[in-house]
């Protein structure tokens, strides 16, 4: 990592709108991300935190209206070639796994460095298995996703990320469609990730993984960033009624 | 038993049953490959691709199959003096495969879009969230899915297309039923022993693709 990327943001977002007809899900976001930052985002369903992330590697498209998204120092492009090799920057991690249904968990893994990236087979298939080890799921590799259980989809959904080499992973709640008792397991491995330095955008209701895990913290409310604090600061300190209610709700849970 | 051996003898309903395989595996591979393509552009995120795939699918899908097989020979090889051979039936035998695949297509992309209607929108996010254009993520991701997913409707179009071979008896293609219409003509007293023959070969042809498209779908289902 070069000292120029360091000082730039990763990710930048500035004067960000965008409207679901006329809903507007997202309404004027400025953040900036720097290299190696954990930023969880907070809010109460509809409040937009999804369609944040989504923007960020353009599974949401953005109103034209002068807003902007750079990664890495690049704007998002709008279409084609140079979107994609842009995705491919950008890991993502869904809600419900989505892990290639008809491709093992290896081929799940390999698909992208060998199609996307050109990677010999081989090497992938080496690398792939040693992302999967890291995640602790090395010995379904020839599995298909659905004889898994949820907790070790979603690890084979990370490992797939990872194995791009992303310059920033997005969760898009990551724990929210398991059962109780398989979320630790994912969090652990974001846990390790966060620890090595890896740059992250977080939209999850797991606070004690924020709490943990996160640098950051953005609470959003009504498509807008309401707090833009450290987790720390936002659960001693909530400084809005609209972040008050907001913990309020969740700790009585 | 005796005037069935005669009417193999002298009439080549081998020879026209083997014409209707043909015309089945020649027309069923076009046709299903430009049915993919339509499927694809179908749904393609390009607009005019979209509508050509769709003003093609419905045109031709509504144009009874007769008239195109004769519109092939008539309008092709009578008016437009396009001869795809110098051979006389092997010409014919082109233009109903063509007719048979122009026809076809329409049914097969959409057999394949009712397919690709069982993939989550989520592989498709995942696709491009790896890095995966259109055409790549359609190709390694979402139409393998589909494929698996409309076994069932791409099966019915493969049977209806085997009998449809009948059709090019009206191009003037020696096949089966041309064969059975010669037969009964000049063996009226024949003619119940006639109709089982020829409706027994297509059975012993068609059924064998409905097993195997059961046995197929099973097999190649995708667990989610």
């Amino acid at each position: 990592m070069t000292t120029e990327t360091n000082q730039a943001p990763l990710v930048k977002m500035s004067g960000v709108n965008k409207h679901f007809g006329q809903f507007q899900a997202l309404s004027d976001i400025n953040i900036d991300i720097p290299t190696g930052q954990v930023c969880i985002v907070v809010g109460p369903s509809g409040s937009g935190k999804s369609t944040l992330c989504r923007t960020i590697n353009r599974l949401e498209t953005i109103d034209n209206d002068g807003g902007y998204i750079e990664i890495d120092g690049k704007r998002l492009p709008e279409e084609g070639k140079a979107l994609a090799a842009l995705r491919a920057d950008v890991g993502m991690v869904f809600q419900s796994f989505n892990l290639f249904a008809h491709k093992s968990v290896l081929e799940n893994v390999t698909l992208g460095p060998i199609k996307v990236r050109k990677v010999p087979k081989k090497q992938a298939e080496q690398e792939a298995m040693e992302y999967l080890d890291r995640v602790g799921v090395g010995e379904q590799a020839r599995k298909l996703p659905a004889h898994l259980s949820g907790g070790q989809q979603q690890r084979v959904a990370i490992a797939r990320a990872l194995a791009m080499k992303p310059k920033v992973l997005l969760f898009d709640e990551p724990t929210s469609a398991l059962d109780p008792e398989m979320v630790q397991e994912v969090l652990d491995v974001m846990v390790d990730l966060a620890a090595g330095g890896m740059t992250m955008v977080v939209v999850t209701h797991e606070m004690g993984f924020a709490r943990k895990a996160g640098d950051r913290l953005l609470f959003m409310s009504e498509g807008a960033v309401v707090e833009d604090t450290t987790p720390q600061e936002f659960f001693t300190n909530p400084q809005t009624a609209r972040a008050q209610d907001f913990l309020s709700k969740i700790l009585t849970e | 038993m005796e005037d069935i051996l005669f009417l193999f003898e002298q009439y080549p309903i081998f020879e026209g049953f083997w014409t209707n395989i043909k015309l089945a595996f020649w027309s069923s591979i076009s046709a299903f490959t430009l049915g993919v393509i339509l499927a694809l552009f179908r749904i393609s995120p390009v607009r005019s691709l979209s509508w050509l795939s769709a003003a093609f699918i419905n045109l031709v899908r509504n144009i009874p199959l007769t008239v195109l097989v004769v519109m092939a020979v008539l309008v092709f090889w009578g008016q437009l003096q396009i001869s795809l051979h110098s051979d006389f039936n092997t010409n014919f035998f082109l233009l109903a495969t063509i007719a048979l695949s122009m026809y076809h297509a329409p049914f097969f992309a959409e057999a394949i879009r009712s397919g690709v209607n069982t993939v989550p929108l989520g592989q498709a996010e995942a696709a491009r969230a790896i890095g995966l254009g259109f055409f790549s993520a359609a190709r390694l991701i979402i139409i393998p899915q589909a494929l698996r997913g409309a076994i069932t409707p791409i099966g019915n179009t493969l049977i209806a297309l085997i009998k449809n071979t009948t059709v090019a008896a009206a191009g003037s293609v020696l096949e089966a039923s041309g064969v059975m219409r010669t037969m009964i003509e000049f063996n009226p007293n024949l003619m119940v022993a006639i109709f089982l023959i020829i409706a027994i070969g297509f059975s012993l042809i068609v059924i064998p693709v409905g097993l195997i498209t059961t046995w197929l779908s099973e097999k190649l289902a995708v667990t989610r």
